[in-house]
């Protein structure tokens, strides 16, 4: 992938506190997150941070609270002010952006979709979804039009009338994602977008972002700390540590090589069987006989459905109608154990 | 002679006391100790102004503190009269307008108007017919017209306080600065007791205008509605508050589609305390001639009438009572907008 990434985070830092800028050189010199604590009183929220995100990816910035994902996410639309560092957008700065130029950024190429919702209580649910358009001051039969049309899309037609508090949380989250797609923005940002739904419907939204990422291919950096759900939507996947960086990449191979003790332990209670997929796993065609064909992108779980079980298969991978590869049956039981922590 | 002599004779300053020993005028205390019923003051004084000038004359008497409020008060009179009249004209129109207006309007149009008025506020059946037979009662004891003086008063205060007030919540509401300096304001207009605000203004205003009890009940009455404008916004979800920044509301927008909307509820239940408020303060301003149930209640505690005391007593809680019913139906009628579960 050569070209320009959507997003660019050049050595963004974050500290909070009376003075960060005057804590920066600490930081330089080498100061962590708890001796900045006890010595200055300063709280270190990001370190050093430099991610790149792909235009059409989903990036998934996964960490445990307190991490800074939610800080980090907040800087792209300078909702908070790094203490150090750049962000670009299509190659331009972000932190050089006038006040209106940051307005104006925030309403034609980045929308939002919030853990709580965030949802104007006494609007209606076609209000809501056309609140970016509003807020341009487009005329309203437009507005209602497309948000309409978004509603509709996110399953939510015929409930435009109603107030956000007569709809359920995961209906209200799907308010929520179609007053971003109204904007109809390249970039979204999603904080903790279904942290607060049910597993089910959980499962159901990630369906649907998938669903519609698929159709419109937007940049979006969704926020979590469910290392499920960042396996399942990543195309691109951080890991936060202490606000700072501890692994990034590709799902799958972080999965399969955990860069340090910290992520092994996280990637540890997955249901590798679901998340990881024949292309991480296969080999190179050499085998003459196969038990069946198996696509690239399938889990293993589907495998072991499959063979029933039976370890003594090969199946031929294909990718679309050319084979690509070959799955032996015992390298994927192998690939199901987690690498034991090397402390253990 | 007196008990703190020495502490002047001490310091050496006997003589600085003695240059100016008979400016002070006598007092009723100093007539009684001459006509020799000074018990000699046992015991040790209280080193007051007082106890401090028998020794030494050229301390001030504690009388001399009064008067000098009252003559700086009195040296910026015309000045500030001079800016204040023209300002606070506007509020004689105003309440002699509506006094007018209230007045005039026969009864037989004017009820129905004002049940109208609670139906399209409260829309609640039960309040509604509560405020007809109230308005049918106060009629059938004679006092529709004063009572209608009263509303008059308290609709344009009212509507002042909210017009006035409703603003200066919004900006406490954006800078800290602002809340801190006038909370301390807030604190004293809501506790000085509401006699004293009548004081000043009697001399800088002539008791016949309107302006004066008007300029006295929005003082008083203007304090909930700044308060809980202030604490309705402050109170606006921070996450709503972050999604209309993400979507690059302007603060003009943000103020107007979220912060306000959003703060209604709180607004309103300082509208009904601003509104009690000025019931209570007109009642009282009928002593600088506000006209209304008041004046009949003052003529009941001058004359000792006491059945017409407690007649326009009975009527100012029938008032209060239209008045708090009426205003919290709305209150509930914006929240139950709100939250349909």
């Amino acid at each position: 992938m050569t070209q320009e990434p959507k997003v660019r985070l050049r050595g963004v830092y974050k500290i909070f506190g009376s003075e960060p800028e005057s804590m920066m050189p600490h930081v330089h010199g080498g100061m962590g997150k708890e001796e900045l604590l006890a010595e200055h009183k300063h709280v270190l929220g990001l370190q050093d941070i430099n991610v790149d995100m792909q235009a059409g990816e989903i990036t998934v910035v996964m960490g445990l609270s307190g991490s800074g994902k939610s800080t980090l996410i907040r800087h792209l639309n300078r909702l908070i002010e790094p203490t150090a560092g750049e962000i670009l957008i299509d190659g331009d700065d972000v932190m050089k952006q006038s006040e209106s130029g940051l307005r104006a950024l925030r309403q034609e190429r980045m929308s939002m979709v919030f853990q709580k919702f965030a949802l104007l209580p006494h609007r209606t649910v076609l209000q809501n979804a056309a609140m970016s358009l509003n807020v341009r001051g487009m005329d309203v039969q437009t507005q209602e039009k497309e948000a309409a049309k978004w509603l509709d899309r996110v399953g939510l037609g015929g409930y435009e009338n109603r107030y956000p508090s007569q709809l359920s949380g995961g209906m209200q989250q799907r308010v929520g994602i179609a007053r971003a797609l109204t904007a109809n923005t390249d970039i979204m940002l999603m904080d903790e977008a279904f942290s607060a739904l049910d597993p089910l419907i959980r499962t159901d939204m990630q369906n649907l972002l998938l669903e519609l990422q698929a159709e419109l291919q937007k940049t979006i950096i969704f926020i979590t700390h469910d290392l499920d759900e960042a396996l399942k939507l990543a195309d691109h996947l951080v890991i936060l540590k202490d606000g700072a960086v501890v692994q990034q990449g590709e799902p799958q191979g972080i999965l399969l090589n955990p860069a340090d003790p910290y992520i092994e332990d996280f990637v540890s209670d997955i249901n590798r069987a679901r998340v990881l997929r024949v292309k991480s796993v296969m080999g190179a065609l050499s085998a003459k006989k196969f038990s069946g064909d198996v696509q690239l992108t399938d889990n293993l779980e589907s495998l072991i459905a499959l063979s029933e079980g039976d370890t003594s298969n090969i199946y031929r991978v294909l990718d679309g109608e050319t084979p690509v590869g070959q799955l032996d049956m015992r390298d994927l039981v192998k690939a199901l154990v987690p690498r034991i922590s090397s402390a253990a | 002679m007196a008990f703190y002599d020495w502490v002047f004779d001490g310091l050496g300053l006997r003589e600085w006391c003695d240059s100016d020993t008979s400016a002070a005028p006598l007092s009723m205390a100093d007539l009684l100790a001459q006509a020799g019923n000074d018990e000699g003051g046992e015991g040790v004084p209280f080193p007051s102004l007082d106890a401090l000038n028998e020794s030494c004359g050229t301390v001030s008497q504690t009388r001399d503190l009064t008067a000098g409020i009252e003559d700086a008060f009195l040296a910026a009179k015309s000045s500030l009269k001079l800016v204040l009249d023209p300002i606070t004209q506007p509020l004689s129109w105003a309440l002699d307008g509506a006094l007018w207006l209230f007045q005039a309007v026969p009864w037989f149009v004017m009820i129905p108007l004002l049940v109208l008025l609670t139906w399209y506020v409260a829309r609640s059946f039960a309040v509604t017919v509560f405020v007809a037979l109230s308005f049918l009662f106060l009629g059938f004891i004679d006092h529709l017209d004063v009572a209608m003086q009263t509303l008059a008063i308290i609709f344009v205060c009212t509507g002042l306080s909210v017009i006035l007030g409703v603003p200066i919540g919004i900006a406490m509401s954006k800078s800290d600065t602002m809340q801190r300096a006038s909370i301390p304001v807030l604190d004293l207009l809501q506790t000085l007791p509401s006699f004293v605000y009548l004081i000043p203004l009697i001399f800088l205003f002539s008791v016949t205008e309107s302006k004066l009890y008007g300029i006295a009940i929005i003082l008083y009455a203007i304090v909930p509605i700044i308060r809980l404008t202030d604490l309705g916004i402050r109170l606006v979800d921070k996450d709503v508050i972050e999604a209309a920044d993400a979507f690059g509301m302007t603060n003009r927008q943000k103020l107007i589609k979220v912060q306000l909307p959003l703060a209604l509820p709180n607004i309103m239940a300082g509208v009904n305390q601003t509104i009690m408020m000025s019931l209570a303060m007109v009642v009282i301003a009928s002593l600088v001639s506000a006209p209304g149930l008041g004046v009949l209640v003052l003529r009941g505690i001058r004359n000792l009438e006491l059945g017409v005391g407690i007649v326009a007593g009975i009527g100012i809680v029938l008032l209060a009572v239209i008045l708090d019913r009426t205003s919290k139906a709305a209150l509930s009628r914006v929240d139950m907008g709100r939250n349909q579960n």
